[in-house]
């Protein structure tokens, strides 16, 4: 590869559009070109700034007033029925659904006020610590997913036989997490079923198993080493959610899965 | 309960009353789907205004004419990624607004482009010592600001790619050109941004 093919496949290799094997030809060019390499360098930085940068306005909430307003009418009831999530949503169901255009804004607010208790016991920390640094793990190149679809009927039967759990995959995509993957890991020395969702460039694991700390239904929380860390039980199994998503936007994700789960979220 | 209805209703009947509650139910329904479907992408749609725009009352226009024209056209959305759909249709109503206004694009708001550098000369060259490749820090608003000030089908395409997270074959797809082209817009974009970055003094402390 010469340095007017690098210069060419450079940006797509940042912005991760490249196939391995170009992604390798680029790469070794780089270890031997200063130049291609310090331009490869320069724009990951700038790449990397803009990716945690803060570049989206939010839309100003007259203007979803706005287009609300212009939208006919849905039938209230039908929505709401159908994607009214559990109990602890219901008394703001009608801001939720009947002023349906309010959407996001109101979902952080009710995200946000979703009560998560604290860990109690040692062993939950000993877990949660391992949920992080199983979900670090991932983060290395290469060892996001073993599976890698945003089709829920590839994840779902990839897991057969692996993991002796059927782990609920639910796509979340029009609810703005998208379904990346999943992934076989190891917590507590049992293997795991771990289902890969993004936010933005925010990747979240959903640990998934049959009993993987003290079972309780209300969601739990801390942080630990920076990321956010969820659990919960429903439907007889135990779900761990961490990312280094903000703290609201992560329980508006487990509010949206536990919602999806057959079984019932947490009470 | 319109089953039942149905049921005790004269065989004629039916299909008068299917098409009735039909349309209705369909409409509702069709608003329901659009509303599920559209509305979670605003901010993306909103943030892409506000760059093609340039100020955020003509952007602002601009996303509320999208979603109007986007319900309309609902029918023959065949998915399945619904916000390079809605973007596309956005870019469409900005541009025939350019045109409206004989192709001269809005000045920004004075206000909100606070750090645009557009004084800035920016093509000089990036230096090649080895500190340039450490990137200068900025905070968002002058990183918003270098955007901001690009020329337009490099400042797009930046954007849908930097702000919108969309593929580069959406982006295509959006801006109706070659993924080539795109690659290309892309890597003048860069190196447009990266001149002016390197230029560019981070505004507040």
């Amino acid at each position: 590869m010469n340095c007017a093919e690098c210069e060419a496949l450079l940006h797509a290799l940042i912005d991760g559009e490249l196939d391995a094997g170009h992604a390798r030809d680029v790469e070794a060019h780089a270890a031997i070109c200063s130049g291609c390499a310090e331009k490869l360098s320069a724009f990951r930085a700038m790449h990397a700034a803009m990716a945690a940068a803060d570049l989206k306005q939010a839309a100003p909430a007259q203007l979803r007033r706005r287009i609300e307003s212009a939208l006919p009418l849905p039938a209230p009831e039908t929505s709401a029925q159908i994607i009214a999530p559990r109990k602890f949503l219901q008394p703001s169901r009608r801001s939720f659904f009947g002023g349906f255009a309010v959407g996001t804004a109101v979902a952080g607010a009710v995200a946000a006020s979703l009560v998560v208790t604290v860990f109690r016991t040692d062993q939950e920390q000993t877990i949660a610590d391992e949920v992080v640094s199983a979900h670090i793990r991932s983060l290395q190149p290469g060892h996001l997913m073993d599976v890698e679809t945003s089709d829920q009927h590839t994840v779902k039967p990839w897991f057969d036989g692996k993991v002796d759990v059927a782990p609920p995959v639910i796509d979340l995509t029009a609810e703005g997490f998208t379904l990346i993957g999943g992934r076989l890991d190891y917590i507590d020395g049992e293997p795991v079923a771990a289902v890969v969702y993004k936010r933005r460039k925010h990747v979240i694991n959903l640990f998934v198993a049959q009993r993987l700390g003290a079972a309780h239904a209300n969601v739990t929380g801390r942080t630990v080493q920076g990321y956010n860390v969820r659990h919960w039980s429903a439907g007889g199994l135990d779900f761990w959610a961490v990312s280094d998503l903000d703290p609201a936007e992560l329980n508006e994700f487990i509010q949206k899965i536990s919602a999806a789960l057959p079984g019932g979220g947490p009470a | 309960m319109l089953d039942r209805l149905h049921s005790h209703a004269p065989r004629v009947l039916w299909a008068e009353r299917d098409t009735m509650t039909g349309d209705a139910n369909a409409e509702q329904d069709k608003a329901r789907r659009f509303r599920d479907a559209a509305l979670p992408h605003l901010d993306d749609a909103f943030a892409l205004a506000r760059y093609l725009m340039r100020n955020a009352a003509d952007a602002e226009d601009a996303v509320q004419e999208c979603y109007l024209r986007a319900l309309r056209h609902f029918d023959s959305y065949r998915g399945p990624a619904m916000k390079p759909w809605l973007l596309a249709i956005l870019r469409n109503v900005c541009n025939a607004e350019f045109a409206r206004r004989g192709r001269q694009e809005t000045s920004a708001d004075p206000a909100e482009d606070e750090s645009a550098p557009e004084q800035t000369p920016m093509w000089q060259e990036p230096s090649t010592s080895p500190e340039a490749a450490l990137l200068r820090r900025h905070d968002d608003a002058t990183i918003r600001g270098l955007v901001a000030a690009l020329p337009r089908p490099f400042r797009e395409a930046i954007v849908l790619r930097e702000v919108n997270d969309l593929s580069y074959q959406e982006i295509a797809e959006v801006a109706g050109v070659p993924v080539g082209t795109v690659m290309s817009r892309l890597a003048r974009a860069r190196a447009m941004l990266r001149s002016a970055w390197n230029i560019a003094e981070g505004s507040t402390p």
